[in-house]
């Protein structure tokens, strides 16, 4: 892993202090509390529109948020391009709905931000691209366009496309909502790994299964805020809220 | 009852069933599949030859094509006399003779640029655009206008026919498309000011006649500026027909960035990219392709309204023709010089009409299912 040299190891990845935000009058995330360690792997969960995907959003700045502070690696988050490009560049991400550049190749997606964010040379980008290709097992795609593949395949191009970036931290919004069932497993295999490997993570996801096994906390959103957080265990055998046992029962029940 | 099955042996793949080939196959399917269709078929055949027939011997059997003088038409259809002995005229206007070696290499340069981007095969595409953008421009102009380097002056005012066409024309589609783009995003801009100002922009010059325009830059501009600064007629007309388009252009290109999913704005911004890395490696090249029919109809307007500077005292193809209709010695011959500067026209815009095709095709290709 390449942390940076200044920032002191013990030093949290991500730290959310009384985060609010609003869609116009809606309120949508309520006063968030949230600290994330180096290595740590959280899955978030909870009923649509809870704000879960919009929490994750804000911490890359897809969405601004209007109260509250929002530190990765040690960097505040501000108004200003450049720190909001800094922190970009410590932080990957993986999408709903994969957002592969579609007339770009496989290969073509995973230099893209290397050659024009990293500055780094084409052919060093190439090579760090097929290593990652390699891992996510589709470097024998990697002349195909997006178009071709398959979506599972596409989901972990995408993957690859963000580890490129050599990121700190993950953030993975349903990465597998919008795949088939038989697709699902190999997106999961790719992640359980990264998990393994000690990437701090956080990913939205309905996959009860995958937070049992590489999850260190579950945090259960509900209405914009924090309703609940524990590890796996005792998140699924002993929930403590009302709003959790009932989303439990909804999801694991049939 | 309900019957359950399984089966063991998996179907193997068959060729499709040999339908009809060939040609015979192909007009029985498509021209006389049946009485009605024949029926029209045959009719349809036969307007056709009915209206075409007295085109083609009007135009091609019955006519004059060899000759210098009136003299010379003596068939009882077209006269192409009348074009072949105005044929230096049609293509330079009043450029003079001693200095037209000048148009011809830039004539020269044009259609070697324009090949060479055209035609996806050839290499260095990179370096041939970008001297296309930045050095041809200034050699054309050096070598058209003169006064330097030992080449004598040419007034834009001498300037004429197709030459003062297809300047016009390059001019205006070089100048258009990338002042359309900006404007496009522009418009999409979250920054107010911006946003207002190309606002304001396209819609002002979309919602003016290209005829108003011009005279609007021809007549009205000397009366505001103090009258030492004299700007060259075809300049005005080339801004404001630049202006024009380029408002058009700003809507087509427009179109294409809202068909983009947000997505990949999104994840250009979580990789990192700026604002303008996002537009030029992402966004643009995906919305440009999506327009490219819109994009090539906005060339083609562009193209044939170029012979409206005429109004202006400027003498384009058509309207140097039309000058040559008022020569004593060539009187009546108004339909061949329409007729040969429609032709003209239609050549230039029906290759860019299949040349679009042609780049979407291309361009489709493995992209998408």
């Amino acid at each position: 892993m390449n942390t940076p040299a200044a920032s002191a190891s013990n030093e949290p990845m991500i730290e959310i202090k009384r985060l609010n935000k609003w869609y116009g009058d809606f309120h949508v995330l309520r006063d968030i509390d949230l600290t994330v360690a180096r290595g740590e792997r959280i899955v978030i969960c909870g009923p649509s529109g809870s704000g879960k995907s919009t929490l994750i959003r804000c911490i890359n700045h897809l969405e601004e948020h209007q109260q509250g502070e929002i530190i990765v690696g040690g960097v505040l988050m501000t108004q200003d391009v450049k720190r909001i490009e800094q922190i970009r560049r410590q932080v990957g991400m993986v999408f709903q709905h994969f957002n592969l550049f579609p007339h770009l190749s496989v290969l073509e997606n995973c230099c893209l931000s290397q050659v024009w964010v990293q500055k780094k040379p084409r052919r060093e980008a190439e090579t760090l691209a097929m290593e990652y290709l390699e891992r996510v097992q589709i470097a024998d795609q990697a002349y195909k366009y997006p178009g071709q593949l398959s979506g599972g395949q596409q989901q972990r191009v995408a993957i690859a496309r963000a580890l490129c970036m050599r990121p700190d931290v993950m953030l993975f919004d349903e990465p597998t909502s919008a795949l088939d069932p038989e697709m699902i497993k190999e997106v999961l295999d790719v992640m359980v790994e990264l998990a393994h490997e000690g990437m701090t993570m956080l990913c939205v996801t309905h996959e009860m299964g995958f937070a049992k096994t590489v999850a260190d906390r579950v945090i259960f959103m509900d209405q914009g805020q924090i309703i609940e957080q524990a590890p796996p265990e005792s998140f699924f055998n002993n929930p403590r809220s009302e709003r959790t046992q009932l989303f439990l029962s909804q999801i694991l029940g049939h | 009852m309900t019957t359950t099955s399984a089966y063991e042996r998996m179907i193997e793949a068959r060729r499709p069933p040999d339908l009809r080939s060939g040609v015979l196959g192909w007009l029985h399917k498509n021209l006389f599949n049946g009485p009605i269709n024949s029926a029209v078929t045959v009719i349809t055949a036969a307007l056709l030859a009915w209206a075409l027939w007295p085109m083609l011997q009007w135009s091609v059997f019955q006519a004059d094509w060899i000759g210098q003088t009136r003299a010379d038409c003596t068939g009882e259809g077209a006269c192409w006399v009348f074009i072949s002995a105005r044929f230096e005229t049609i293509v330079y206007g009043f450029y003079p003779p001693a200095a037209r070696w000048r148009v011809d290499i830039v004539f020269a340069m044009l259609a070697i640029l324009v090949a060479w981007l055209v035609i996806p095969r050839l290499p260095y595409k990179r370096w041939v655009g970008l001297f296309a953008l930045v050095g041809f421009p200034v050699i054309a102009y050096v070598l058209l206008i003169g006064g330097s380097f030992g080449l004598t002056y040419v007034p834009t005012r001498e300037w004429g026919g197709l030459m003062l066409t297809l300047a016009i024309a390059t001019i205006g589609i070089a100048g258009s498309l990338p002042l359309g783009i900006i404007l496009a995003l522009g418009r999409r801009s979250s920054m107010p000011l911006v946003k207002s100002v190309c606002v304001v922009f396209i819609e002002f010059w979309r919602g003016v006649p290209l005829i108003t325009v011009l005279f609007m830059a021809s007549v009205m501009l000397p009366l505001f500026v103090p009258t030492e600064v004299e700007f060259d007629k075809l300049l005005r007309a080339l801004v404001g027909i630049m202006f024009f388009w380029s408002a058009y252009m700003a809507e087509v290109v427009r179109g294409g960035l809202q068909a983009i999913d947000k997505g990949q704005n999104e994840a250009g911004q979580a990789l990192g990219l700026g604002y303008w890395q996002r537009m030029g490696l992402i966004i643009l090249p995906q919305a440009l392709k999506l327009v490219i029919p819109g994009i090539v109809n906005t060339f083609i307007a562009l193209f044939k309204d170029t012979s409206l500077v005429l109004i202006i005292g400027l003498f384009d193809l058509l309207a140097i023709i039309r000058a040559g209709l008022t020569d004593p010695s060539w009187l009546g011959f108004a339909t061949e010089g329409y007729v040969f500067a429609a032709l003209v026209f239609w050549i230039f815009c029906f290759s860019m009409s299949r040349y679009s095709q042609y780049i979407e095709r291309k361009l489709h290709t493995g992209h998408k299912r």
